[in-house]
C-alpha cells in the first residue's frame, strides 16, 4: 500500500477516535444546563401505606460535579486526538494543512478559543467558592462545548462536499461559503449526536437519580439526531458519495437505531457502544467517500487536493510512519488504563462536600477548634 | 522535556535550516536528514537553554512563595520550616537553573555567530565591523535617543561582546552595515529571499538582549541572597523580603520573555534564515483583518486567563499549604462510596 495511502488512513483514525471520545464530553458540556438543575425528591408510595424516598433530592451543584467527575479524567485524553489529528495533516499532508487552515480560518479559530476557555472553565470553576464565579465559568462550558460540536460539523461537511479551490491550492470562498444549508445541517447533527452521545455516557457512567434523566434525555435527542442524521447522511452521500461509503452510512444509522433501542430497554452499556458506533460509522464515511481526495474544488475537480498533490514526501511519510507503529499503541494503551482505572459509576456521594479553598478553610478552622493545643 | 525537544527542534530550523533541500520540482523545501535536524548545533544549545531557564522560573515560583511565608507574620509559626525548606528549594533551582542558562546562552552566542551573526550584531547594535586584534566592547547600560542610534552615555565591558560572539577577547565582530551588504550581494536575486533590509529593528533586539540577561541575573542575585539570609533559623524581617520574594516571581518569567523576543525579532527578516523571508511566508489566503481579528482575539483571551490565573495564585498562595491526614488518602483505608479526595 502506498505510504500517502497508510497516511490518509491514518488520518481518518485519528479523526474517527477524537469525535467518538470527545463527542461524549462535548455532550456533557452542552448538558450541564439541562441536566445541572435542582432536582427535589420522588417520593412513592411504600407497602405499608407511607411515603417513601424513591430518589433523594440533589442540587443542581451536586449532580453538575457529578456530571464533571465523569469526563474529568478524560477530556484532555480525549483532546489529543485532534491535537494529533491536526499535526499529523500538517506533516502528512501539508497543502491539505494550508489549505484547510487559512480557508477555514475564523471557524477554526472560534474552536480553539471555544476549547482555550472550556479548558479554563474546567480547572477553574471549583477553585473558588462563589455562586457567581461558577455561573460564569459554566456559561463557558456551554459554549465552548456547544461551539466547536457545531463548528466541527460544519467544516466536516464542506470538506468532504468540496469548497471553491483555485489552481495555486488556495481557498476561495468566504466565510459564508461555509456557511450553506447542508453544512449547517451538518452542524446540527453532531450537535444532536454528541448530545446523545454524552446523556448515554451519562447514563452509563452514574448512579442515582442523575443516570434515569439522563437515558431520557438520551432518547429524546437521540430520535431527533437519528432523523437529522440520516437526511444529513442521505445528502452528503448523494452528492459525493460511492457504493463504500453509502453501506457505511447505512451502517451508522443502523447503530444510531439500535442504540436508541438499548437506550430505551435500560442497557445503557449497549446504548453507549450505539452511539460510539455510529459517530464512528458516520465520520468513516465521509472519508470513505472523500478518497482519494482530500479536499475536493468545487471551481474545477482538476483543482482538487489528493493524497498524491497534497502529500509530503515519502522519506517524511516513512518517518512518520515509525514514530506511529511505536507511539500510537503506548497513547492507546494509556488512555485505555484511565478509562479502566476510573470505571466506577460517579453518585452524589462521592462528591466532597464545600470546595476549593473554602473547604479547606472550613476543615482547619474545624481542626483547631476540636483541639486548642495543636 | 519531549515536547519542549520537539518545538524547540522546530525552532531551531528556523534559525539554522539543516537536514533538508530546495526541490526545484516541487518548489518547496523537503526534509533529507531527519537526524540532522534533531541534531541542528542551534537545537543542542538552545534545548538546555530554554530548560534550565524553566527551572528557574519554576524555583523562581517555589521561592518567591517559600520566602513570603517566612517573612509574613500572619503565617503560622509550626508552619514556617516548611516554607523555608521549599525557599531554600527554590533559590538552589534558581541558582542552578541560572548557572546553567548562562553557560548555555554564552555557547548560543558563539554558535549564533557562525550562523547568524547579523543577530549577535543587533544584540550590540553594533553597526561598523570591530576587525580582529581590537575586540568589540560590550555596553551594559546605554543611555541615548530612543532608537539606540545614538549613544550619549554608557557603562562598557571592554572587549567583551568579542568575548561573547568569539571566545577570545580581540576576535573579529562583524557590524550590521556590512552584514547588510553581504547579505545583500548573498540572497537579493532569489524571490523568496529577497528583502530591501536584512537588519533587524535594532532597539527591540539591543534592549531585549540586555532585558534578557539582567533579569536572569537579578533573579539569581535574588535566589543567592536569599540562601544567605535563610540559613539556620534565622527570620526575615525587613519589608525589602516582601518586594524580593514578588520580584523573583515575575523576573525568570520576563527574561524568558525577553529571550524569545530577542531570538524571535533577531532572526528577522527572516521566518527561516536563509531560505525564506517572513513576508514571503504570509499565506495568501488569509486577509488582514482575519488575522488582525485573531491577534486582538487571542490577546484578550490570554489578558483575561492571566488576570484570572494570577488572581488564583495570590488567592492560594494566601491560603497557604494544606494540612494532610495522609492516611485518608490511602486506598486500602477508603472505602468505594467515601467522597473524592479530588474531583473538580
Amino acid at each position: 500500500m502506498e505510504l500517502t495511502t497508510i497516511w490518509f488512513i491514518l488520518i481518518s483514525i485519528l479523526w474517527i477516535g477524537y469525535f467518538v471520545l470527545e463527542g461524549f464530553d462535548f455532550g456533557v458540556g452542552m448538558l450541564f444546563p439541562v441536566l445541572g438543575r435542582d432536582r427535589e425528591a420522588v417520593m412513592s408510595v411504600g407497602l405499608d401505606g407511607e411515603e417513601v424516598e424513591a430518589a433523594p433530592a440533589q442540587t443542581g451543584e451536586t449532580r453538575k460535579r457529578v456530571m464533571l467527575a465523569t469526563i474529568g479524567p478524560v477530556w484532555d485524553g480525549n483532546e489529543v486526538w485532534l491535537i494529533t489529528a491536526g499535526g499529523a495533516t500538517f506533516a502528512a499532508f501539508p497543502h491539505w494543512y494550508a489549505t484547510l487552515f487559512s480557508g477555514f480560518y475564523i471557524p477554526l479559530l472560534l474552536i480553539l478559543v471555544a476549547l482555550i476557555g472550556r479548558a479554563l472553565a474546567f480547572d477553574y470553576r471549583g477553585k473558588v467558592d462563589s455562586d457567581s464565579w461558577r455561573a460564569r465559568w459554566d456559561g463557558v462550558i456551554l459554549v465552548g462545548s456547544a461551539v466547536p460540536a457545531l463548528l466541527w460539523g460544519v467544516a466536516f461537511t464542506n470538506i468532504v462536499r468540496g469548497v471553491p479551490i483555485d489552481a495555486d491550492m488556495e481557498f476561495s470562498g468566504t466565510l459564508f461559503t461555509l456557511l450553506n444549508p447542508v453544512a449547517v445541517l451538518g452542524g446540527l447533527v453532531t450537535v444532536s449526536l454528541f448530545l446523545t452521545h454524552g446523556a448515554l455516557f451519562l447514563a452509563l457512567k452514574t448512579d442515582g437519580p442523575i443516570r434515569h434523566d439522563a437515558r431520557a434525555i438520551g432518547l429524546k435527542v437521540g430520535l431527533v439526531g437519528a432523523v437529522l442524521a440520516v437526511v444529513w447522511l442521505a445528502i452528503v452521500h448523494a452528492g459525493t458519495g460511492n457504493t463504500q461509503s453509502w453501506i457505511v452510512a447505512g451502517l451508522a444509522a443502523l447503530a444510531l437505531v439500535a442504540s436508541l433501542l438499548m437506550a430505551s430497554k435500560a442497557k445503557e452499556g449497549w446504548a453507549f457502544i450505539g452511539t460510539f458506533s455510529a459517530i464512528g460509522l458516520a465520520v468513516t464515511s465521509l472519508f470513505v467517500a472523500l478518497f482519494p481526495d482530500v479536499m475536493p474544488s468545487t471551481t474545477e475537480a482538476a483543482y482538487s487536493l489528493t493524497v498524491i498533490n497534497a502529500s509530503a514526501t515519502d522519506y517524511t511519510l516513512g518517518i512518520m510512519t515509525w514514530v506511529a507503529v511505536i507511539f500510537v499503541p503506548i497513547v492507546l494503551l494509556y488512555q485505555a488504563w484511565t478509562y479502566w482505572a476510573f470505571r466506577q459509576r460517579v453518585s452524589g456521594h462521592h462528591i466532597p462536600t464545600g470546595v476549593a479553598l473554602a473547604a479547606r478553610t472550613e476543615k482547619q478552622r474545624q481542626t483547631s477548634g476540636a483541639d486548642p493545643a495543636h | 522535556m519531549l515536547s519542549a525537544y520537539f518545538i524547540l527542534t522546530a525552532n531551531s530550523f528556523m534559525q539554522n535550516p539543516v537536514g533538508y533541500i530546495n526541490n526545484p520540482e516541487t518548489g518547496r523545501a523537503e526534509l533529507t536528514d531527519f537526524w540532522a535536524v534533531l541534531t541542528n548545533p542551534v537545537q543542542l544549545v538552545t534545548f538546555p537553554h530554554v530548560i534550565a531557564a524553566a527551572w528557574m522560573t519554576g524555583g523562581g515560583f517555589v521561592l518567591a512563595i517559600g520566602m513570603w511565608h517566612v517573612w509574613r507574620v500572619k503565617t503560622a509559626s509550626d508552619d514556617k520550616p516548611m516554607y523555608r525548606k521549599a525557599a531554600r528549594l527554590g533559590a538552589v533551582i534558581v541558582l542552578v537553573g541560572g548557572l546553567t542558562t548562562a553557560v548555555t546562552g554564552d555557547t548560543q552566542g558563539k554558535i549564533m555567530t557562525e550562523v547568524q551573526p547579523m543577530k549577535m550584531a543587533a544584540a550590540e547594535a553594533l553597526y561598523e565591523t570591530v576587525p580582529e586584534g581590537v575586540g568589540a566592547p560590550f555596553s551594559i547600560l546605554t543611555v541615548g535617543t530612543p532608537d539606540g542610534k545614538e549613544e550619549k552615555w554608557a557603562i562598557t565591558a571592554p572587549k567583551l561582546l568579542s568575548f561573547l560572539a568569539t571566545g577570545t577577547f580581540d576576535g573579529e565582530v562583524k557590524g550590521i552595515n556590512d552584514l547588510n551588504e553581504e547579505y545583500q550581494l548573498a540572497y537579493s536575486d532569489e524571490a523568496l529571499t529577497a528583502a530591501a533590509d536584512y537588519r533587524p529593528v535594532i532597539p527591540v533586539t539591543y534592549w531585549a538582549f540586555r532585558w534578557m540577561i539582567g533579569l536572569g541575573m537579578a533573579a539569581a542575585g535574588v535566589a543567592a541572597l536569599a540562601l544567605w539570609a535563610l540559613r539556620g533559623d534565622r527570620p526575615l524581617k525587613h519589608r525589602l523580603w516582601f518586594y524580593a520574594s514578588l520580584s523573583v516571581f515575575f523576573m525568570p518569567l520576563f527574561a524568558n520573555s525577553f529571550g524569545w523576543i530577542f531570538t524571535e525579532t533577531g532572526r528577522q527578516p527572516w521566518v527561516v534564515f536563509g531560505v525564506l523571508t517572513t513576508s514571503n511566508a504570509v499565506s495568501p489566503g488569509v486577509s488582514l483583518f482575519e488575522v488582525a481579528l485573531s491577534m486582538t482575539i487571542y490577546t484578550l483571551v490570554y489578558a483575561a486567563a492571566a488576570v484570572v490565573m494570577i488572581g488564583l495564585t495570590l488567592r492560594y498562595a494566601k491560603a497557604g499549604a494544606e494540612h494532610v491526614d495522609e492516611e485518608s488518602f490511602d486506598p486500602k483505608h477508603r472505602a468505594d462510596d467515601a467522597p473524592y479526595v479530588f474531583t473538580y
